[in-house]
């Protein structure tokens, strides 16, 4: 049987046993990930535009909570929500929740400040043009500023969705089980962990290229056509 | 209380920090006339410019808008409050064209005098359209609106921005030093629209560099320093015979502006 | 529901906790010391017109950098082991993971830094028959420093944070030894709270460094050529 768990062979049995387990794991690591891109994306834009053109005390709310969620390890983040967070609230709180939460709630922050960069590079002329027309502040946050922002943010939140989706990783720490811990599981069993973890690298590695070269692509393009 | 003058200004005071800009001013615009600010750089004509659709809050004093003052009082020192709302209303009553133009870059220039129209005075789609449309052939853009002002010149450019501003149907429109920023041989096509709304009766109120035109243009030239008027009158008396010291230097030192009695 | 918070739990665990923070710091100060260094060397090998050797830097920045921290330092702990039967501590695999990762990260700002600086610096030192390294280390290299500074430190920032999967590897960091304190003690809540702030404070702390930095570099001028 010692030959079946050679290293060397990369399509060892154990390894293809453990391909659907891995493929699962991958639907895991995607759901996690589209959830916490939209949700990021939300926190973003409500706490960016909080902290570009809020009241004082809007303003001082976002910073406070981008401050927070980007001074302190997501890891760490993620671990509270998932031991600490229950204690207090009363109610079990599982493992995606508590990933998503922390996954989610990180990413916003860091979303939030690349909104409000955005939205500051587009020139006060803008404002006033839109202000001299009558508009009200949400038409032109909404029509004028976010749309011109958009444009400056692409690359920015290029690197934050890719660093999103390898960061799903931490999730496997509370045993939710995205294809880290699935390699884990599987390599517990097999005993195969050059193979199985090899492949988990080669899996992350196949969707961040290509998707960081769409999205750079996009971006070239919107810059193309950009009026 | 009715009145003729569009606009009046009464004691206007207008400071950034520590430094007074606007040191009391008395200005009114009546009715389909045309007044013209005048002076060096710093004199604060853009700031009073600015002031009168308040996209500078003024520091003290009064804007008054076809008779009605702007703001409610609030304190003792004449300074007033403004609600967004009010701002609003009244903004869309001023028109106002700047120096650099600040199209909208991601709309067309239909889009961008069709934005103001249907988002404040509610116009349907055809209509904001129609009269986008029929602006652009006004000022000689016809067919242009469906370009993106990255590819319109710079002169094109400020006349989508006049439109812009025309499409909401101003009682008075405010000039920011509105050809400062174009290529020479691009101004007198931006003028030529300035002109041609004076002669259909606009009210205006404008800060320009451009002395001959101005001389043209105005009913009324306001000359100021340092903040506050310093003479004032019709462009003749104003500029070919000015009384003021400061006033006489300022001419002599626009040779575009030749006033042969002067030199 | 109420809750009896207690945290006399933080104060009987102090020296712990602190000894933990201070591994942390450890692991992210031998991560940039290794770090940097090597990336510095990845970007001159990046840049270089031989394709043999830009080539495969190339590779190793891409691979680095598409991969999570969590993995890297997973294959380094169980996997190589089994292949060369190099048996690493969870400090040694952490430690290699996150100069690795690292490097490929600061390759980049490197790589950007060097290509920032105009063809004219290049051609002055070349004209004055300077050699490439020493072209690099008195004109090149000082110029872009100067100007890759605050995004160097931000990435240190990151560093810091990511070096919080140590503890999945049992190395004593201040997360692995708050799991620790929380498993004996069940006081989670509180240690997982105070540990948050402790990293909250540190990071918050660093980052008002590097704006001050940042600050100074702004208005001692820019003197770098382009």
């Amino acid at each position: 049987m010692d030959f079946l768990l050679s290293p060397s062979l990369m399509l060892s049995p154990s390894l293809m046993i453990s391909l659907p387990a891995l493929g699962r794991g991958l639907v895991y690591t995607l759901e996690l990930a589209a959830v916490c891109l939209v949700a990021s994306l939300l926190l973003g834009l409500v706490f960016g535009v909080m902290r570009y053109a809020g009241g004082r005390m809007l303003h001082a709310l976002a910073i406070a909570y981008v401050e927070v969620f980007r001074n302190t390890p997501v890891l760490v983040q993620i671990l509270w929500f998932f031991f600490a967070l229950p204690i207090l609230v009363n109610f079990e709180i599982s493992a995606f929740i508590a990933a998503a939460l922390g996954l989610s709630l990180n990413s916003g922050a860091f979303s939030a400040e690349i909104f409000r960069a955005g939205m500051q590079a587009v020139p006060k002329g803008q404002w006033e043009a839109a202000n001299a027309l009558g508009m009200s502040r949400a038409r032109v946050m909404f029509r004028i500023v976010l749309p011109q922002a958009v444009r400056n943010m692409i690359p920015a939140f290029t690197n934050r969705w890719i660093e999103l989706f390898k960061l799903t990783s931490l999730a496997s720490v509370i045993a939710y089980p995205e294809l880290v811990y699935s390699a884990q599981q599987i390599s517990n069993s097999y005993f195969n962990p050059v193979e199985v973890f090899t492949l988990v690298a080669a899996i992350f590695i196949a969707i961040v290229i290509p998707a960081s070269y769409l999205l750079r692509r996009l971006e070239a393009r919107l810059r193309r056509s950009a009026p | 209380m009715t009145t003729d003058n569009v606009i009046e200004i009464s004691g206007l005071r207008k400071s950034f920090g520590a430094h007074e800009v606007l040191k009391g001013i008395d200005l009114v615009v009546p009715k389909g006339k045309t007044v013209v600010l005048l002076g060096a750089s710093g004199s604060g004509k853009s700031t009073l410019l600015r002031c009168v659709n308040f996209l500078e809050t003024p520091t003290a004093g009064t804007v008054a808008f076809n008779g009605r003052p702007v703001g409610t009082p609030k304190g003792a020192a004449g300074e007033r409050s403004y609600s967004d709302r009010e701002l609003r209303v009244l903004r869309a009553r001023i028109g106002i064209v700047f120096q650099q133009f600040n199209l909208f870059p991601h709309m067309t220039a239909l889009e961008n005098i069709m934005e103001g129209q249907r988002a404040v005075l509610g116009r349907s789609r055809e209509e904001a359209a129609a009269r986008a449309e029929d602006l652009l052939a006004r000022v000689g853009l016809a067919g242009r609106g469906g370009a993106y002002p990255s590819h319109l010149s710079g002169g094109q450019q400020q006349r989508v921005a006049i439109c812009r501003a025309l499409a909401m149907d101003p009682d008075v429109m405010l000039f920011d030093e509105a050809t400062s920023a174009l290529d020479p041989e691009l101004v007198g096509e931006v003028l030529r629209t300035m002109r041609s709304l004076r002669e259909d009766g606009m009210t205006m109120l404008i800060v320009t560099h451009e002395l001959g035109f101005a001389y043209h243009i105005a009913d009324e030239v306001v000359f100021l320093s340092e903040g506050r008027i310093y003479e004032q009158g019709p462009p003749e008396q104003v500029m070919l015979h000015p009384k003021g010291e400061r006033t006489r230097q300022f001419m002599l030192g626009h040779s575009e502006f030749r006033l042969p009695h002067l030199d | 529901m109420h809750y009896q918070w207690d945290f006399s739990v933080i104060s009987d665990n102090a020296g712990l906790l602190f000894w933990g923070l201070g591994n942390t710091l450890l692991l992210t100060l031998i991560a940039i010391l290794i770090g940097t260094p090597l990336g510095l060397a990845v970007a001159l090998l990046r840049l270089s017109s031989h394709r043999w050797l830009s080539w495969p830097a190339t590779v190793y920045v891409e691979v680095f950098r598409a991969t999570p921290a969590l993995v890297q330092l997973y294959w380094l702990y169980f996997a190589l082991p089994r292949l060369t039967g190099l048996r690493l501590g969870g400090f040694e695999a952490a430690a290699i993971a996150l100069s690795i990762l690292s490097s490929a990260f600061l390759s980049e700002v490197f790589r950007g830094g060097i290509a920032a600086i105009g063809k004219g610096q290049w051609d002055a030192a070349r004209g004055i028959g300077l050699s490439y390294p020493r072209m690099l280390r008195t004109i090149i290299l000082p110029q872009a420093v100067r100007r890759m500074l605050p995004v160097f430190l931000e990435r240190y920032i990151e560093l810091l944070k990511t070096s919080t999967i140590a503890a999945t590897v049992s190395f004593g960091d201040l997360l692995f030894v708050a799991q620790d304190i929380s498993y004996r003690t069940y006081r989670t809540l509180e240690i997982f709270s105070a540990i948050a702030v402790m990293f909250f404070l540190v990071i918050l702390l660093c980052s008002q460094l590097t704006r001050l930095i940042e600050h100074r570099l702004a208005r001692s001028g820019e003197f770098t050529a382009r």
